[in-house]
């Protein structure tokens, strides 16, 4: 429970309308798209950095807990409020701020939504690439503290290489600049770069400067069909190995594949056992002669069928394939485990081999998908929580999940970040210099430890 | 007995969102509020502790239960496809349950279960409506000269006609030899409010030599009490059209209303086995026009010199079922159309039945969105296909202070059909 004096001061940082202690608003703020359930003590939602920071300022007078959330979409918990405390809603900051097209420079607040801000500047012939499976709902506040990566990564990188600069309020309620809008820069510490995937640990995003790229002039899109998940995997070494980087690499393994074959009649032959779907873009005469030679490549790899969109709509439906797996998933289990460890992507066979042995070993079904140009596999253990021992089997799994990833020079997450889920991993992954240096930086800049506390670290 | 799911009934589907979020990309009041409980993810969570005896049913409960317009598109792009259209209903009929009907939901009841007494009310509204309403310059609407309560004094009614569309039409017209037939479910809007909508239809109809018949005694489709929480109306309802299909051959019903259309399909047919079978044959008039090669007849016919600029709103309660081609193949067919694509062609034009009432200045700020696009677009008319949208985008375009009008596809349709 908040003092009813906290809760005085708060209204009058953000005026009362935007700011609740009421249960249903507490309920309501309490979950994200990992289903854990913290409730908060008040949900605020300032309207400025200025807000922000007095909020911060009170939090740490009076050792208050404040939670940064954008859309509450996060895989791993970021936003949650695990201790009780202020759940601090952004999306109030929710204007494009201005679009410079002689400098390819964007200015955002937080609270925008990724794929409005993508179509925004689309119309300008320009080019945004992060594009996260939530783009429509997701912001880019959240965007840039959790590093969201998505399909086009592999081609064009993650958030962070995207992001010129920032306006942070500290955890102190401080309100700084990083970085700036220029290409290059090199004054002091990246702090643009650590406020990136830090998951709302170390500051407040207020603002986000944003380079952007001329919009490449068209796009073509393949289905290419193989009759062996290492088939697949050797098509993604050889077409990068042949020097082509295509926009989109995805995959999807033989689970996943008669996922979706159940649940929407999708036609495929029966000798199927992993698909590849591969995007170029660019000029249209080079994809022409890009998904020429991709086809090319991976011809003498098993391949059963291919599927080249002729049209725009020929596109959407290969892209439909891709986008039904999520849901289609239930047709195995009703709960999911959806962790996104990274590989090198040479060792993408080796790691489906290896989730292979793990579900065999532990009799649960592990589906895997996601985005093998770079290596980012979406591994999915699939369980129903109301079979007893299921939870604890799963949590097995994926521990060893992560093991053989980090056994074979990945990571054990990719683009969801830490949050609260992956925190009891982490010392697998990370050696304690590591984590004492992070530590050292979260206890220097955030001493009251208020600032999305339980997240990252395990305390 | 037609019966309804209650929540506990629901909690199955309830359990199935996984909080992912993605409604917030799709829900119109979401856009407006951007507060969680406005959205469905959020709605999901409140009836699951109400289910839980985490929260009570108090005012707070039943304020976030009526910021829903059961549009169906959260539904609709749900990867877990949760129907929160269906459980916001069941949250709605346990208000209504516990708590009592409104007395707003009362009178929507009263009228939509007593034809007679909706008949006797447009009759004597169309004679008083000079005295009641004003004519609105530039539009073909109606604005209250006075207060009344649940409509806005700034809203912009249709005029109302002194004959309903079923008293003007015997039950059954004769289409030609060895032709289908269809059973025509008119829906209360055509029937007394737009009753030149049905003409339209049954001149296209005529055209494809396809018999019609008109059961005289069906009813609404029970959308307003539905969004009303009134669950022993709408079984009432159903079971008055139950009977009123029970009869004759198992033909295809159609509907030109794009919420009865819902009305009658998905929500009937969730009352049980019989209505499932009737619930299961209706379609949207426009989808049995084109699948009749209704649009490929029209496409032969030379283009005419002076075409009118069209576009085409999609209604939330067609859109959701995957139907948005059909109308526009329609379109693009006419010889007197030139069919054009305007931005936010699918937003919702906010009127979501009792939503509107209850919410009107959010429900205007939701169809407001849609003025830019309609300007845009360039169109001298908007076409749709529901006499709710129709009316409610007519509101719209006045607000906005601009020039087009609003029409129905049949309209169109029936228009360039040769004599």
């Amino acid at each position: 429970m908040l003092e009813p004096r906290i809760f005085k001061i708060l209204q009058e940082i953000v005026g009362s309308e935007n700011v609740t202690a009421e249960d249903a608003d507490r309920l309501c703020y309490s979950y994200d798209a990992t289903q854990q359930k913290f409730l908060p003590d008040a949900v605020v939602f300032p309207a400025d950095a200025e807000q922000i920071a007095l909020v911060l300022k009170m939090a740490n007078a009076e050792k208050i807990p404040v939670f940064p959330r954008g859309a509450g979409s996060g895989f791993s918990g970021g936003s949650l409020p695990v201790t009780g405390g202020i759940v601090l809603v952004t999306t109030r900051l929710d204007r494009i701020l201005r679009i410079d097209t002689e400098n390819l420079v964007a200015e955002v607040q937080p609270g925008v939504v990724t794929e409005q801000f993508q179509q925004a500047v689309e119309k300008l012939g320009l080019f945004y690439p992060p594009d996260p499976a939530s783009l429509k709902f997701s912001t880019l506040g959240g965007n840039v503290a959790e590093c969201a990566g998505g399909p086009r990564c592999v081609k064009y990188g993650v958030t962070k290489d995207y992001i010129l600069g920032l306006q942070v309020v500290t955890p102190q309620g401080d309100i700084i600049k990083t970085g700036g809008e220029t290409m290059k820069g090199v004054v002091g510490y990246d702090l643009t770069k650590l406020m990136c995937g830090s998951e709302g640990t170390l500051g407040i995003i207020t603002r986000i400067t944003i380079k952007l790229l001329p919009l490449p002039e068209a796009k073509k899109t393949m289905l290419v069909i193989f009759d062996s998940i290492d088939g697949a995997a050797q098509g993604v070494s050889a077409i990068i190995g042949g020097k082509i980087i295509p926009t989109t690499l995805e995959f999807m393994d033989a689970a996943t594949l008669e996922c979706v074959r159940q649940a929407t009649g999708l036609q495929l032959p029966a000798a199927a056992k992993a698909v590849l779907i591969i995007e170029v873009d660019g000029d249209k005469e080079l994809i022409e002669r890009q998904a020429q030679q991709i086809l090319q490549i991976v011809a003498p790899l098993g391949v059963v069928e291919t599927r080249v969109a002729q049209t725009a709509a020929e596109s959407e439906e290969i892209w439909k394939v891709r986008r039904s797996v999520s849901a289609s998933l239930r047709k195995v289990n009703p709960d999911k485990f959806n962790e996104d460890i990274c590989v090198p992507r040479s060792r993408v066979p080796d790691m489906i081999r290896e989730v292979e042995a793990i579900a065999t070993r532990h009799a649960i079904p592990i589906v895997n998908f996601g985005h093998a140009g770079d290596g980012n596999i979406h591994v999915n253990v699939m369980i129903d929580r109301k079979v007893p021992g299921q939870l604890e089997k799963a949590e097995k799994a994926i521990e060893e999940v992560f093991a053989a990833a980090l056994k074979l020079g990945g990571t054990m997450s990719g683009e969801h970040g830490v949050g609260n889920t992956k925190s009891p991993y982490l010392p697998m992954e990370l050696d304690p210099a590591a984590v004492t240096y992070m530590k050292a930086i979260k206890r220097a800049l955030d001493p009251n430890h208020i600032l999305n506390p339980g997240k990252i670290f395990l305390d | 007995m037609s019966k309804h799911k209650n929540l506990h009934d629901l909690e199955d589907q309830i359990r199935q969102c996984v909080k992912c979020g993605a409604c917030q990309a799709h829900c119109p009041v979401f856009a407006e509020h951007k507060r969680e409980p406005a959205v469905a993810r959020g709605k999901i969570a409140l009836a699951h502790a109400l289910l839980d005896q985490d929260l009570p049913l108090d005012e707070r409960f039943v304020a976030d239960m009526s910021k829903c317009l059961l549009c169906g598109s959260c539904f609709d792009k749900c990867p877990n496809l949760v129907p929160t259209d269906e459980i916001v209903a069941a949250a709605r009929r346990e208000i209504a349950e516990r708590r009592g009907l409104s007395n707003f939901a009362k009178v929507v009841g009263q009228v939509v279960k007593r034809p007679g007494l909706m008949k006797i009310g447009l009759k004597g509204a169309g004679a008083v409506s000079r005295l009641l309403f004003r004519k609105v310059p530039q539009s073909s609407g109606l604005r209250l000269r006075f207060p009344a309560p649940w409509i806005a004094p700034d809203r912009v009614l249709p005029e109302i006609p002194t004959q309903t569309f079923r008293d003007r039409h015997p039950q059954f017209i004769p289409g030609g030899e060895g032709r289908p037939t269809v059973a025509f479910f008119t829906g209360c809007m055509l029937n007394y409010m737009y009753p030149q909508l049905g003409d339209a239809l049954l001149k296209c109809l005529k055209f494809l030599d396809i018999s019609v018949y008109i059961p005289p005694d069906q009813g609404c489709c029970g959308l307003p009490s539905i969004t009303a929480g009134d669950g022993r109306t709408v079984e009432e309802l159903a079971e008055r059209n139950l009977a009123a299909f029970s009869q004759g051959e198992p033909h295809t019903i159609i509907t030109a209303c794009a919420s009865c259309n819902i009305g009658m399909g998905r929500h009937f047919a969730s009352l049980g086995e019989r209505q499932a079978e009737i619930g299961g044959r209706v379609r949207d008039a426009l989808v049995v026009l084109e699948r009749e090669g209704l649009a490929r007849k029209l496409a032969r016919l030379p283009k005419k010199e002076q075409r009118i600029k069209v576009a085409y709103h999609d209604p939330c309660h067609l859109r959701t079922q995957g139907i948005t081609k059909e109308p526009r193949a329609l379109l693009r067919a006419l010889p007197g159309v030139e069919f054009v694509e305007m931005e936010g062609a699918d937003r919702c034009c906010g009127l979501g039945g009792t939503y509107s009432v209850y919410h009107w200045e959010t429900s205007k700020k939701i169809g407001d969105r849609k003025a830019p696009g309609i300007e845009k677009s360039g169109a001298e008319l908007v076409a749709t296909a529901c006499p709710g949208c129709m009316m409610q985008l007519q509101d719209i375009i006045t607000r906005a202070g601009l020039p087009q009008k609003v029409v129905h596809v049949l309209e169109l349709v029936a228009r360039d059909l040769p004599e």
